[in-house]
């Protein structure tokens, strides 16, 4: 096999452009392929067959079968393993979260009131990015790395993220973290199915996005042993939409308006699924 | 002769030079083409060694394919890829691309080493992914 | 023009040297944050904007040098500011080019910032701030410049020149509104969500600009040909005195908002910032010092016997510069992040690479200032 030289020059300056910050899309798919080299290959892309539908994904979690400390580890390792999510320790300011454990006073900041059952005061609560359905970190992003999909889910394109992190100024559940240093040392068991990140950029829960697409279910939905649910909010006969319709639900700050598709059930009014 | 004259000429010959120092520097060595391996285990075991797309296609495209398909696959969940012949791949760098091309240094870098870029997928696209 | 700014004395070379000097240190402080990542600041998961955007927010006020002698001289015919208009322009092009290098530095990953361009996005307040910010630099160059190149050949400037002087007027006005819309549209952060915001931005940049152009051009009469007129002195002083007014008073309202509405969300930034909270107390100091230097300022400014002396107009300049820049260039970015979305007290303190990249920063503003200033005192000096 033998590559011609003219052919290098063509191939160089394409690379160089793309190489000036993962840019080239916009520029070179405009500057499409001669046609007789298209016609060859390029055709298209869909969506898998297997993958799941929804309009708006969206999940319930029954605080109550979050028992123990276990319940809790199981859930956020299962994460941390899928998404090659790197350890600080807990200290550390450069934590990098996706989803983890939060008090009642901390999940819900604003509602603690002091009369309430001591039963909810002293539940814990996996918090993790609520996917909004207004999401203000999309609407700040100045890049669009940040966006929502047409199901609902806010995604990342961690190759776009310039790293202003306007977004985590702009998300009112803290659920973005920054990577201000190289991740991949801190990552104890690299999973090699699923990317790292590079330093510089935001990352945050991304709701699984592409297991979904693989016909599976989030990663932490299936390690809750029943504890969490994932649905289309949009379909009332989905899993989630039943438990809405019987149960009492409640979200973070309902009141700013972003629509967060997390919901809790709170204080033992559990989910009998 | 015009004023700083000599100084000028100096000063030009130096830029000239430098100018054209990497061309000097290559004077007499040999255009020795890259000669990219394709043998891994996974393509070896392959019945037709045929990628996504043709040879010409894949190495004169592969950077805006890869554009493209992160952009199907992350914005519009479009994790399948059908070429020209009907053929269905998944998107994925890790379980697609990297499965077969798990010699990054044979395969990806001999090219880019001589066209002198350095792209920087593998720093979080495992190679290989699981092997 | 630029060549007169590679003429001149020792005191000049020795502070040119100097500020060479600080951008190499701060250079290679950046280099080490390029290197290693963000995490060599003090930023956090919490506090995630730190020193950096917060002397960008300020400075986008400073730049408000230009058009507040701008708008007397041009709009009203202001003779006694004909001498310090472009000193004023040019302190506007020193700290917009600031502006751009500290938001450069804030980036994880600076390489990628022509991303901004190439994806455009309108709803992002961040891509207008970028577009406004360009226009000012350019604007307040280009008038700048060619208003000195017509004035060294001793014509008068430009009709066009008159007409970007118009749009600048109002486009400076942008620049704070933007600057204030990327803070105050946020539902996350109480402390920044309020519609008065962009009237503060403009307020204490109003204070801000020319409260250091002052500074400068008393520096200037000193070690330089240029001395500055007492008119005009005393003009740019009521400037400050009324605009340091407002933005007290402004900030005074959100204050009675938050304390007599008693919402606790709205309270905490105040709470923290004048007696810290939950036990963290960082910004204490700086706020009181803002507050006194805020009052003393106006006080010797409003005063007519302390205004017009000019021994104690650079100090009653100094408080209302340094009062702003603790106001917005220090509090107002880092205590929005206080109670962090979970209502703990997270604080933030910058490294010692990061303020070094902050003063290398600033001295490359100010060796940009110092050759436009240069180039200015040449031509005029030329011609005299
Ligand atoms: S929780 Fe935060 S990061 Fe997630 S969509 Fe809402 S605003 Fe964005
Ligand atoms: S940090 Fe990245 S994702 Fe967040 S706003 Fe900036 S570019 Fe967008």
């Amino acid at each position: 096999m033998k590559i011609e030289r003219r052919e290098f020059l063509k191939l160089g300056a394409a690379v160089a452009v793309g190489l000036g910050g993962g840019m080239t899309l916009d520029v070179l798919t405009k500057a499409k392929p001669a046609a007789a080299e298209t016609t060859t290959d390029a055709v298209g892309t869909k969506v898998s067959s297997k993958a799941l539908h929804a309009k708006r994904w969206a999940m319930v979690i029954d605080a109550s079968k979050f028992k123990t400390e276990a319940d809790f580890r199981r859930v956020e390792e299962a994460c941390v393993k899928a998404h090659n999510i790197p350890d600080f320790g807990p200290d550390s300011k450069h934590q990098i979260k996706w989803t983890w454990e939060e008090p009642f006073t901390r999940t819900f900041y604003g509602v603690d009131d002091p009369y309430l059952p001591e039963a909810i005061k002293k539940e814990n609560f996996p918090v993790m990015c609520n996917h909004c359905e207004n999401p203000p970190c999309v609407r700040v992003c100045p890049t669009q790395a940040t966006f929502k999909r047409p199901d609902g889910i806010v995604g990342m394109d961690y190759h776009r993220c310039i790293g202003c992190r306007f977004c985590m100024a702009a998300c009112p559940f803290g659920a973005r973290s920054f990577n201000f240093v190289d991740p991949r040392p801190h990552i104890k068991d690299i999973n090699p199915d699923f990317p790292t990140r590079t330093k510089g950029v935001v990352e945050k829960c991304n709701f699984c996005m592409e297991r979904l697409d693989q016909g599976l279910m989030p990663v932490c939905v299936e390690a809750s042993n029943g504890a969490m649910f994932f649905g289309d909010l949009d379909d009332p006969t989905s899993d989630v939409r039943k438990i809405l319709d019987t149960h009492y639900a409640i979200r973070r700050k309902p009141e700013l308006g972003t629509g967060p598709s997390v919901f809790y059930l709170v204080g033992g009014g559990g989910a009998g699924a | 002769m015009i004023y700083g004259g000599k100084k000028i000429f100096a000063g030009l010959f130096i830029f000239v030079v430098l100018l054209i120092s990497p061309f000097l520097a290559n004077i007499g060595k040999a255009d020795a083409q890259p000669n990219p391996s394709l043998n891994t285990p996974t393509i070896d075991a392959l019945a037709a060694k045929q990628c996504v797309g043709s040879a010409q296609f894949m190495r004169t495209y592969h950077m805006q394919l890869l554009n493209e398909w992160r952009d199907q696959a992350l914005r519009h969940g479009e994790y399948t890829y059908v070429n020209s012949q009907g053929q269905k791949f998944t998107i994925s760098l890790e379980n697609t691309c990297l499965k077969c091309h798990s010699n990054e240094q044979q395969f990806c870098n001999t090219c880019h080493t001589y066209v002198g870029v350095t792209p920087y997928c593998w720093e979080c696209h495992q190679k290989g992914a699981t092997q | 023009m630029l060549e007169k700014a590679l003429s001149g004395g020792k005191r000049y070379w020795t502070w040119v040297v100097f500020l060479l000097l600080l951008i190499l240190a701060g250079f290679l402080a950046y280099m080490r944050q390029f290197e290693i990542g963000l995490g060599v600041t003090g930023m956090s998961r919490d506090v995630s904007w730190g020193l950096y955007i917060a002397q960008f927010t300020f400075l986008v006020g400073v730049a408000a040098s230009a058009v507040m002698v701008a708008i007397p001289f041009y709009l009203h015919d202001y003779k006694n500011f004909k001498e310090i208009v472009i000193y004023g322009e040019f302190l506007a092009v020193s700290c917009v080019v600031m502006c751009i290098l500290f938001i450069f530095v804030d980036l994880g990953q600076p390489m990628r910032i022509m991303n901004v361009i190439l994806h455009p996005t309108p709803h992002s307040m961040m891509f207008w701030d970028m577009c406004v910010l360009f226009g000012y630099l350019v604007l307040n160059f280009v008038i700048g410049w060619t208003s000195l190149g017509a004035e060294r050949k001793g014509f008068p400037h430009p009709h066009w020149v008159k007409v970007l002087t118009y749009i600048a007027i109002p486009w400076a006005v942008s620049i704070h509104t933007v600057t204030a819309f990327l803070y105050s549209g946020l539902p996350a952060r109480a402390f920044w969500l309020s519609a008065i915001m962009a009237a503060r931005f403009l307020a204490s940049a109003f204070a801000a600009g020319p409260a250091l152009l002052v500074i400068f051009l008393l520096v200037l009469r000193k070690v330089s040909s240029f001395k500055v007129g007492k008119e005009a002195l005393q003009a740019l002083a009521k400037i400050v005195a009324y605009a340091m007014i407002a933005n007290v008073f402004f900030f005074l309202l959100e204050v009675f908002t938050a304390f007599y509405s008693r919402i606790p969300e709205d309270m905490a930034a105040f709470q923290y910032l004048f007696g810290g909270l939950d036990g963290k107390h960082n910004l204490v100091p700086f706020m009181w010092t803002a507050a006194v230097l805020a009052l003393l300022g106006i006080a010797l400014l409003v005063i007519p016997r302390t205004r017009k002396n000019e021994g104690v107009l650079p100090f009653a300049m100094a408080a209302v510069f340094i009062a702003a820049w603790l106001d917005k260039g220090v509090n107002l970015i880092l205590a929005g992040f206080v109670p962090n979305p979970f209502g703990q007290v997270i604080q933030y303190a910058p490294t010692a690479t990061e303020l070094m990249i902050v003063v290398g920063v600033y001295a490359i503003g100010l060796l940009i200032l110092t050759v436009l200033y240069k180039v200015v005192l040449g031509v005029r000096e030329e011609r005299a």
